[in-house]
């Protein structure tokens, strides 16, 4: 009889509630299956606006730098981008260390930006960390902004001569690629 | 949609059309006897204005494409191609490229006329915020179609527009490479734009469908703001107002024409007819005047928001433009949720009238501020118009829903209209 009474009741409403559990099982794992069914469809629709495998094997760029005089600059193109290479003359080098970092709105001293022993050569994407324009500055006759380095017309950023933002809206210095220095007058972007 | 009680129609082939599927009903119900306040102003002929235009960009669209390349080698050449050699091309292209500046010049008049006469309260929240979208989806689709002609200011417009989502902190530099499908703007950006700019304004088509649904779900709102009563307060929309639409629209089509014939470069920028150039920015860029005013509220935050002394940036300035500007388009949307007060009409409001019309004039100010190099003092008047711009939406309107006197209202439109006629009289 006790037996009885404390099976009864439990045995309803253990199948009861079984009922609900095996179907409300039922919705989630069908739901969950179609996310993931779903999920793994529009991945391939999502991920084909990345860049393409040619697009992504773009061949690195060499740069004979010996017809850049000193004082000089000049843009090649990378990966579809302006690099800047620049032979920087013995001023904007003193220029450029004797920045106090503590001014600086991304602190990095000029040796983190130029190469041991190839100091005089600065090479930098040559576009602006606000939102992608080429700044002025690589011809003579350019304005070249408040720090002797590059200005940025479209919204008015000020990079010094290491390429460092200074002034203006742009939140980072302008960026160093990959490169190396195959020879002293060889470089090798990418 | 199905038609409730048919009457029978008398032509035949219409009748068996119509009782299988109940179209020629359909367009009787919403465009023929549809009842319409009768106190209608021109403010009101934009809705189809806008439309007619919509329609106008799709099919000069359309035939554009047939000649157009999008390929970075010869999109530029394309389009001169299409104007110089292409029969009727010049016409086509100036049609399509006016023809933006003229669509949103209806919108924007649109939009202005939902603002003064309350047409964003309840009920029509929804029917005002389907429009906020179709307005963000025309920006979208203006922006990408400018980028086709593959000039300086396509290349170096879809440069800095782009790189406005690198703003976003974390993923903002992949989302960015997502866009581009490169390392720049470049063929593959070209290519998928012009994908998109075909497809955004079907998209539009969509919600515009679903814009005029709702409309004829609440009925249109009037120059009163209150709602009609009964038979004495409307007319048929047909023939009243599909004579009165078509009017403006002809007065509106005068005048684009005027535009396409005698000034189509008018509104244009003469550096988008030199080829885009990676290398080269132009010293000033600017966007289509229709984006000025958001363009200026994107430049004019020139300051991080840091905590004092800890050097500990919250929000850097290119974020914080960033988000203002897409912000601002937000507070269009959320509009019917600030505004309480219980008055729609402006005519009713002499408080928020004037706050709205100096809201328009600030439109305006930003807009030129938007056109200038930001230096000077350009800049400070950016910001100004920037804080008015927001404080209309989050501190104006809410003072004025409680502290704006509510007047009492015409007992209805028809009283109104005839107390006006009565008045005129004598
Ligand atoms: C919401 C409707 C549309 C808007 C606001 C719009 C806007 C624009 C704008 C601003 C341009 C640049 C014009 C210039 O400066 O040359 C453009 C170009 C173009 N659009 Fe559209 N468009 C719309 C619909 C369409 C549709 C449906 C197509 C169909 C494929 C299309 C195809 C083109 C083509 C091929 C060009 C490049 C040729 C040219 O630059 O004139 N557009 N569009
Ligand atoms: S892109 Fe250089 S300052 Fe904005």
């Amino acid at each position: 009889m006790s037996a009885d009474q404390t099976k009864k009741p439990s045995s309803t409403e253990g199948n009861h509630g079984e009922g609900e559990t095996r179907r409300d099982f039922l919705y989630l794992t069908a739901a969950a299956f179609g996310a993931v069914g779903a999920g793994s469809f529009a991945w391939p629709l999502i991920d084909q606006m990345n860049p393409a495998a040619d697009t992504l094997a773009l061949s690195s760029t060499e740069v004979d730098l010996s017809p850049i005089e000193e004082g000089q600059a000049i843009t090649v193109m990378w990966r579809g981008k302006p690099v800047f290479i620049r032979h920087r003359t013995a001023k904007e080098i003193e220029e450029a260390k004797a920045v106090d970092l503590g001014e600086l709105r991304d602190p990095q001293t000029d040796e983190e930006r130029v190469q041991e022993g190839h100091e005089k050569w600065l090479v930098m994407v040559g576009i602006c960390t606000h939102l992608g324009c080429v700044p002025l500055g690589q011809k003579n006759a350019d304005v070249k902004g408040e720090y002797d380095g590059w200005f940025c017309p479209c919204h008015g950023s000020h990079y010094d001569s290491s390429g460092r933002i200074r002034k203006g809206p742009a939140p980072t210095n302008m960026a160093i690629p990959d490169y190396t220095f195959i020879n002293d007058t060889m470089i090798k972007i990418g | 949609m199905s038609s409730g009680n048919r009457e029978k129609l008398d032509n035949p082939v219409m009748e068996w059309v119509d009782s299988r599927l109940p179209i020629f009903s359909l367009l009787q119900k919403e465009y023929g006897i549809f009842p319409t306040p009768k106190n209608f102003n021109y403010f009101w002929n934009f809705g189809a204005i806008a439309m007619v235009m919509l329609s106008l960009m799709i099919i000069t669209g359309i035939v554009l494409a047939m000649s157009y390349a999008a390929n970075t080698e010869i999109a530029f050449d394309s389009v001169e191609r299409i104007m110089r050699d292409v029969n009727h091309g010049w016409l086509l292209r100036y049609l399509h490229s006016n023809g933006a500046s003229f669509f949103f010049i209806a919108v924007y008049i649109h939009i202005f006329r939902g603002m003064y006469y309350g047409s964003y309260k309840q009920p029509r929240e929804l029917l005002w915020m389907l429009g906020v979208l179709i307005f963000l989806l025309m920006m979208a689709t203006a922006f990408m179609g400018y980028v086709l002609p593959w000039g300086q200011m396509s290349f170096w417009g879809a440069t800095v527009i782009t790189n406005l989502f690198s703003a976003i902190p974390l993923v903002g530099d992949s989302i960015v490479t997502l866009l581009w499908g490169g390392f720049s703007v470049d063929n593959p950006t070209l290519n998928r734009f012009f994908a998109l700019h075909y497809l955004f304004p079907f998209l539009i088509v969509g919600v515009v469908f679903l814009h005029v649904w709702a409309l004829h779900v609440t009925g249109s709102n009037n120059p009163l703001g209150i709602e009609p009563k009964g038979k004495q307060d409307t007319l048929p929309f047909h023939p009243y107002y599909t004579m009165k639409d078509s009017f403006g629209i002809v007065v509106f089509l005068i005048i684009f024409a005027g535009f396409v014939f005698f000034a189509p470069n008018y509104m244009g920028h003469p550096d988008n007819y030199i080829p885009a150039n990676p290398l080269v920015t132009p010293t000033h860029i600017v966007p289509e005047w229709y984006f000025l005013p958001f363009y200026a509220i994107l430049r004019a935050i020139t300051f991080d928001i840091a905590i004092p002394f800890t050097g500990l940036v919250l929000c850097p300035a290119k974020l914080g433009g960033v988000l203002l500007m897409f912000g601002s388009i937000a507070m269009l949307f959320i509009l019917p949720f600030l505004d309480k007060h219980p008055v729609r009409s402006a005519r009713f409001r002499p408080w928020y009238k004037i706050a709205l019309i100096l809201f328009v004039i600030n439109a305006f100010v930003l807009g030129v501020c938007g056109g200038k190099p930001a230096e000077g003092f350009w800049v400070p008047l950016a910001q100004l118009c920037t804080v008015y711009y927001f404080a209309f939406f989050v501190v104006i309107i809410p003072f004025l829903n409680k502290k704006e006197p509510v007047v009492p209202l015409p007992n209805s439109i028809n009283e109104a209209v005839l107390n006006k006629n009565t008045k005129a009289a004598s």
